[in-house]
């Protein structure tokens, strides 16, 4: 059934493309709300009738996936959910992926959020996501959460020299000096990984600026899609590794899946969104080529006019 | 002085802060640890500050009747349907007299900005206020079914909260975050048109690192995409992005110096 819903939703979308191709060929300018209901099929289709593909982590987010893989069991490793809502369907699930990497790994976990909306989405991946996989995995012991702290970044700036300055005690109010995970943990320069999660301010730069530089602590850094390109100026002494948007997200879940096969009945948000990001590429590179059609037939005309 | 003290403080504290960061001594850290607390204090502050503001331009939106004077309406319960939200959770299956109390704060608040924007009959709402109020109290005292928590993260598992910011905010975000793809589909058809050589450029660019993310027609052009993908991105855009960076940090630079010797006034609400 799905097939026969993806064949007859590519034979839409592509028939259309076809005909406004051949509208161009004549000239034919192609109405905006056209493009719409186009960008409104490619993203619909996908998602009624799944379409999953296979995917090869490049080497920046390989980077990110050989550190959590080849850090020693044991090892202290800070996740901070630096964004809200609107960015979350392209950053939670590499957040997701990750976090079930660092604990299947045997790592342990603080997990914190620089925004207020953060702590929420953080709350939700644990409960729904991260930790129905690992029923054996103890609050306080193999994770914390420490939530939210308001200050922007100040908050980064306090804790490269004192995290229970910044933190007392976690969520729950348990005092951070009873807490296992930060026996040997006083600062952000005894982690010994970092990946911020998000996209805005304050967020993965911040962590960059405030205590990978001057702590030197290894950060890897996974941002939407748009953000991504400005993360590049600090590969691969700042940044070891960049996730970026939904391609990000379903690379490190493939290799997640090739790497520890007993992940692969795992929800894989990331590569199931790939359908819809990838039609909707197609189908804006069809319009591109369409619109430079008719530009170059509308010159043409003027210059015979 | 109203101007010349705030001047003064930034002065000061503004070079001690430059001088600090090249000042490797155990003291000038420590100084600078007591100053960043202040950043934690002065965000808490702005919050609270922030929500009053919220509270009174929303009421005067509505004692004005200004347009879309009913949105504000919504702006105020959402506000604080959440933070009752965000303060209470059931302690077990049952919800007791919760809705009732939480109804009775929701409309305590009510009466209060009713009698904040009425011009006469004052009275009658403060004391309806007054009543809801101590309805709210009894019910917060005598209800077992739930809890206050004010120094905890249980609220985050009320399902009212999680509801509300799981079936509310999260869906309006991600809708208005998710449209740009219709306006960016309908510029790229607008703006990547080979006008000239630079547009050419751009159009090109575009086209090789859209067909790199895709799973389908990448492989047909074997490594050649993925290779001329990473130099573009490796190569002209990191270029440009550590020139923007480096411009961006100057002008930086420039405009705190600019504040702190008090040639920029705007953070004083005047220029």
């Amino acid at each position: 059934m799905d097939n026969i819903g993806v064949i007859i939703s590519l034979i839409l979308i592509f028939g259309g493309l076809v005909a406004l191709f051949y509208g161009s060929l004549k000239g034919r300018e192609v109405d905006r709300r056209i493009i719409f209901l186009f960008i409104f099929l490619a993203v619909a289709a996908p998602i009624l009738f799944p379409m999953t593909f296979e995917e090869k982590a490049t080497q920046v987010v390989k980077s990110v996936f050989d550190k959590v893989e080849n850090l020693p069991e044991g090892s202290t490793v800070l996740l901070s959910f630096d964004f809200d809502p609107a960015m979350a369907p392209e950053v939670q699930p590499m957040a997701n992926a990750i976090s079930r990497h660092c604990l299947e790994k045997g790592h342990k976990i603080i997990f914190m959020s620089l925004w207020a909306t953060g702590q929420a989405l953080l709350s939700q991946s644990l409960s729904e996501s991260i930790l129905p996989g690992f029923p054996e995995k103890q609050n306080l012991v193999d994770y914390v959460s420490i939530g939210y702290k308001a200050g922007n970044e100040g908050v980064p700036n306090v804790i490269i020299t004192d995290i229970q300055k910044m933190f007392p005690t976690d969520v729950n109010s348990v005092p951070l000096d009873s807490i296992p995970i930060f026996d040997n943990i006083e600062s952000c320069k005894d982690l010994d990984f970092i990946v911020s999660f998000g996209g805005g301010k304050p967020g993965p730069k911040e962590w960059i600026l405030f205590v990978g530089d001057p702590g030197g602590v290894p950060i890897g850094v996974g941002v939407a899609a748009v953000v991504a390109p400005q993360m590049y100026p600090y590969l691969p002494d700042q940044v070891i590794g960049i996730l970026g948007g939904v391609k990000g997200a379903a690379e490190y879940e493939s290799e997640l899946i090739r790497v520890h096969p007993k992940f692969a009945d795992m929800d894989t948000p990331g590569l199931l969104m790939m359908g819809p990001q990838t039609l909707a590429h197609v189908v804006i590179m069809a319009f591109i080529v369409i619109g430079n059609v008719v530009f170059f037939r509308g010159r043409r005309r003027e210059k015979k006019e | 002085m109203k101007r010349q003290i705030p001047l003064m403080l930034v002065l000061v504290f503004g070079m001690f802060l430059i001088f600090q960061y090249f000042i490797p001594h155990e003291t000038s850290e420590e100084v600078y640890e007591f100053l960043l607390d202040w950043i934690t204090i002065i965000g808490i502050f702005a919050m609270a500050l922030a929500i009053w503001s919220l509270f009174r331009v929303a009421v005067a939106k509505v004692r004005t009747r200004k347009e879309n004077w009913g949105y504000s309406i919504f702006t105020l319960v959402g506000l604080f349907s959440m933070m009752i939200f965000g303060w209470t959770a059931p302690n077990g299956e049952g919800w007791g007299w919760y809705f009732v109390f939480v109804l009775s704060v929701l409309l305590s608040i009510g009466m209060l900005v009713q009698a904040m924007t009425v011009k006469s009959g004052r009275g009658l709402w403060a004391g309806l206020m007054l009543v809801f109020v101590i309805i709210a109290v009894l019910i917060g005292i005598f209800d077992n079914a739930w809890s206050f928590y004010f120094m905890s993260a249980e609220p985050l598992e009320n399902p009212m909260f999680r509801s509300f910011f799981d079936f509310v905010l999260m869906p309006i975000l991600a809708t208005t975050f998710s449209l740009l793809a219709f306006f960016i589909a309908s510029a790229a058809y607008r703006a990547f048109r080979a006008r000239n050589l630079l547009a050419t450029l751009l159009l090109v660019s575009a086209l090789i690192v859209m067909l790199r993310f895709n799973p389908y027609l990448a492989p047909i052009f074997g490594d050649y995409m993925a290779k001329t993908s990473n130099w573009l991105m490796n190569v002209p855009n990191l270029a440009a992005q550590r020139a923007i960076v480096m411009g961006v940090g100057l002008g930086i630079v420039a405009t705190a110096l600019k504040v702190i010797l008090g040639i920029e006034r705007g953070y004083m609400g005047k220029g």
